[in-house]
This record gives structure tokens, sequence and C-alpha cells, in this order.
């Protein structure tokens, strides 16, 4: 079918031009200096070492922070909800999952949005304590509020994900379990949760990923103020018109991910390899 | 059993926690849409007066406009040329597809602010003027892999020799193709269209880095709105939650109707 195999020519010369130029044109500013004219760039390292100054090292530890927080927050969460619709009654399986997969498609902004006029000051929950005769509680603007916004926007990734693996996964090797002797616990710890490592990995990695790159949800709910490495890219490219420092700090988020990306896959593999070797003895 | 019966409410309340946690933040957000004060907090009364600002609202208006024409032009485009696409992978030799699948898996793996500083700076090292040209040459990047990722594993569940059958039989190749192939694979293009669609209607992170100051979508206009309580904005969020779940719905019931059509067929 060679006629066929013809089709992917036009999409090759399209993705050279817009996945692969852009992508080395932001290697390109990233190790040159600032020049408006093409040919007049030169080559540098100045951008990295901008970058290991207290203050930016300071955004990337606060970043990669706030999103293993919202990660682990998200695990803690969605394992046991996950848990929960993987062994209700089928026809609710399917309901409950599509409710938990709704927000994901609603507009991130607008959920995000939505927890303004819930956390602020004057907002709904402290209109709620004002008449208990508590608080007002400080929400917006802190960590709290940035965290819990990830979560509130990155969670169903990990329910999705981790139900996943738990719902293909062989109800006859738990059953097994329960007839070899095993009880509830025993086969929690000892069956289901490895096998469903795979699935909170990749949940991991849903989650993770956004959380460390995300701007909007610093911007409104940690404020002007709070950086994260996110904002400092996009303060590069839109305010302080930056670029080459802009593109290398992108460039060294993209190292970040790739390398955890890398770790957890890694990670994958060996749970996997000891699960499936763990009976040898 | 009393221990069955704890396990049972532990259960109810876990699912109808996360549920809440869900659902209340966006329904708190729609009911105050339709509150007669300027207040996010306190119910003045029921009133559709955000509703006729936001319709009086020229640049609200033209957000919608310049959202849903993006939106529909990129999911057209995007849709056709990554259904043709992933034939043509699945008609390659295996280093072709392996290239093209590995290139394609960037825009997706990559956190979508890399995309976005990428083609902001292809853009501007062509000297292309940002604008909504722009945004729709984006939005119909972004978009093609992921249509192109929901199209091949349909093809792949498809018989090699059929439309090679098509073609003994008489059919030229682009007949094969239309007649054969695409009404085959027709639900996974259905699905990447939509997919398309939702993407494009949602975005905000590309759109912002590639359009100039002119041109806005909703997100980008939320997006400057939001630094002050806007009764307006939470009216025209009402109507997107409305259509993406409007949206969602169709697409998780048709197959549902579809089978039981099947089935009163039989």
């Amino acid at each position: 079918m060679r006629v066929f195999g013809n089709l992917v020519k036009p999409y090759m010369v399209w993705m050279s031009l817009f996945i692969v130029i852009p992508m080395l044109l932001i290697v390109l500013y990233a190790f040159t200096t600032h020049g408006n004219s093409v040919m007049a760039f030169q080559f540098t390292f100045d951008n990295f070492g901008k970058f290991f100054d207290p203050v930016f090292i300071k955004v990337m530890l606060k970043s990669i922070q706030v999103a293993l927080i919202t990660t682990g927050v998200c695990i803690v969460i969605g394992y046991p909800i996950a848990y929960v619709i993987a062994n209700v009654d089928e026809r609710w399986q399917t309901l409950l999952m599509l409710l938990v997969t709704i927000p994901m498609w609603i507009n991130m902004l607008v959920r995000t949005y939505a927890w303004i006029s819930i956390l602020s000051d004057s907002g709904l929950i402290n209109t709620f304590l004002k008449s208990i005769n508590i608080g007002p509680l400080k929400m917006m603007y802190t960590d709290f509020a940035v965290v819990l916004g990830m979560v509130y926007n990155f969670l169903p990734f990990m329910i999705l994900s981790i139900y996943t693996s738990l719902a293909k996964m062989d109800k006859a090797v738990i059953n097994a379990s329960y007839d070899l002797g095993a009880n509830t616990r025993q086969t929690f710890m000892k069956i289901t949760l490895p096998l469903s490592m795979p699935g909170v990995i990749s949940g991991v990695t849903l989650v993770f990923l956004p959380a460390v790159s995300t701007f909007i949800i610093p911007k409104f709910l940690g404020g002007g103020q709070y950086m994260l490495i996110g904002n400092l890219i996009e303060n590069q490219f839109i305010t302080v018109g930056e670029w080459n420092f802009g593109s290398a700090i992108s460039l060294i988020m993209a190292m970040i991910i790739m390398l955890s990306m890398y770790m957890t896959r890694k990670m994958d593999k060996d749970i996997v390899q000891e699960a499936q070797g763990g009976n040898k003895w | 059993m009393v221990g069955s019966k704890n396990r049972k409410l532990t259960r109810f309340f876990l699912i109808a926690g996360v549920l809440l946690f869900f659902y209340a933040p966006i329904a708190s957000l729609m009911i105050f849409s339709f509150n007669d004060s300027r207040s996010l907090t306190s119910w003045a009364g029921f009133s559709t007066q955000w509703y006729t600002a936001l319709f009086a609202n020229r640049e609200m208006m033209s957000a919608i406009y310049v959202t849903l024409v993006v939106a529909l032009l990129s999911t057209f485009i995007s849709t056709v040329v990554g259904t043709l696409t992933a034939i043509g992978i699945s008609k390659s030799r295996k280093i072709i597809r392996e290239l093209i699948i590995n290139v394609n898996s960037f825009p997706i793996l990559n956190p979508e602010i890399v995309t976005a500083i990428g083609l902001m700076l292809l853009f501007s090292s062509l000297s292309i003027e940002k604008g909504m040209i722009t945004m729709l040459v984006a939005h119909i990047i972004f978009s093609t892999p992921y249509v192109i990722l929901t199209v091949l594993p349909k093809l792949r569940g498809l018989d090699p020799d059929i439309a090679e059958a098509a073609m003994d039989l008489g059919a030229t190749p682009a007949q094969a193709l239309w007649k054969v192939i695409i009404p085959l694979i027709m639900p996974g293009v259905i699905s990447g269209a939509l997919l398309a669609f939702t993407m494009s209607f949602d975005d905000f992170v590309i759109s912002y880095f590639v359009s100039g100051n002119g041109v806005k979508n909703i997100s980008i206009l939320v997006y400057t709105m939001s630094k002050r309580i806007n009764p307006t904005i939470n009216a025209l969020s009402t109507i997107l939650v409305v259509i993406i779940t409007f949206v969602l719905l169709i697409v998780n019931l048709l197959p549902i109707l579809k089978k039981k059509e099947l089935r009163g067929a039989e």
C-alpha cells in the first residue's frame, strides 16, 4: 500500500516546520545573546549562568516543592477514591468515572477562578465562618490556596489513572489470595497495591508535569507576587522581554521534566519486575 | 453486620466528598452568575442582568466569536490532516512510522508553555504578525498530534488487505480511501475531532503566547478580567460549562444509543 504511504509526506514537512524548528529555536535563543536580527546571534552560556542566582534557584525549588506536595495529596486522596469506584457495581463505575472526568474538560481558568470567590477574605468560607464567629481565615494568596487549586485541577487525572489500573486487574488473583488464607489487609498490601503501582506512577506524571509548569493557578490563587517557574517564564516573555533568558529557563524546566519522567519510568519498570519476580523463591 | 454497614457508609462519604469537592465550586460559580448584585457571596435574588451585560459587551462577544471560529476551523483542518496522516503512517515503513510518532509526541509530552514559546519564537523569527491567523495555526499544530493518536489505533484494528481488495475490484486509491477506509475508522475520526474541538475551545496558554494584544479568545479574556471579581465572568463561565458538558454527554451517550439501535435492528 505504498500509495497511501505518500500521505505522510505533507505532514513530515509540517512537523519539521512547526514542531522541530520551534524546539531548535528555543535552544538557539537559550544559548545566544540578545539581538533582534537573526544573523547577529552570539553564542553564550550567560543565560544559564544567570539562572544560578539564589532568587531563581529558590523559584525553581519552590515549584518542585509545590508540585511534589500536590502530587502527594493527589495520591492520598485519589487512591482510596479510585479503589472504591473500582469496587462498586459496574453500572455505577461508568457513571462515577464520568462524573470524575467531566471537570477535566472544563476550562482550567474557569475552574481556578471559581475558587477565588470561595477562598477570598470575604468569600463563601469566610462568610460562613463569620456567621459562627470564627475567623476571618487568610486563605487567598497562600501556599495553601495554590496547592488546593492544583489538587482541584489535577486530581481527576490521578483518579482516572489509578482506576484504570485497578479496573483491568485480574480479579482471580485477588480471589486466589483470599483462598490461600490472606486477609483483606494482606491481600491489599501484597497483591492489589503492587499491581496498581503502574497506575499510580502514570498518575504521578500526569499530575506532577502540569503542576510544575502551570502559571495560571499561582497567578490566580497565589497573587501577583507568587512566583513559580511557569510565572518566571511568562514574565520573561510577556513583561520583561528577555526572550533569551526565558528560553534558557524553559530549557532547564524541560530538562527537569524529562529527568523526572525518566526516573518514574525506571521506577515503574523496577516495581513491575519486582511484582512479577516476587514469587521466585 | 455492623462492620460491612460502616464500610458502606465510609465509601459513600468518600465518593460524596470528592464529588462535592469537584462540583461545589462550579455550582457556586454558576449560581452566582444569576445573582442580582455584584457580590459573589451573598444572594440578592434572581436576575439575568450579567447575561445581558455579557451579550452587550463587545469585547466578550468578539472573544466568543474568535474562540468559535478558531475552534471550528482548527478542528476541521487538524481532523483532515491528522486522519490522512494516520492512514499514511499505518501504511509506511517502520522507520518513518516511528520517526513521526516520536516527533509527534513532543507537543503532547512537553509542558504547554514550552510549545507556546517555541511557536511564539517561530512566528516572530518569520516576522509573522501575531493575531487570529497565528492563533489558528497554533491550534492546528497542537491538535493534529492528538487526532493522529486517536485515529491510529482504529487503523491497527483494520484488515490490511481491505483497501487492496477495493482496488482489485476497480476502485481508485482515492475511492478506496474515501469509500472503504474512512467509513471504517469513522468512530476514531469523530472522537479525534471532538478532542481537537474541546482542546482548542479551552486553550489558554498557547493562545496567550501566540496572539497579539488585539485578539483575545475566551480564556485570554477570562485571564485579563479575573483580577477583579466580576459576575460577567461567571455568566460566561456558566455558558462554557454548559457547552462542554453538553458535548461530553453527546460523546458518552452516542455509543450507548448506537448500541441500542444496533440491538434493535437485529
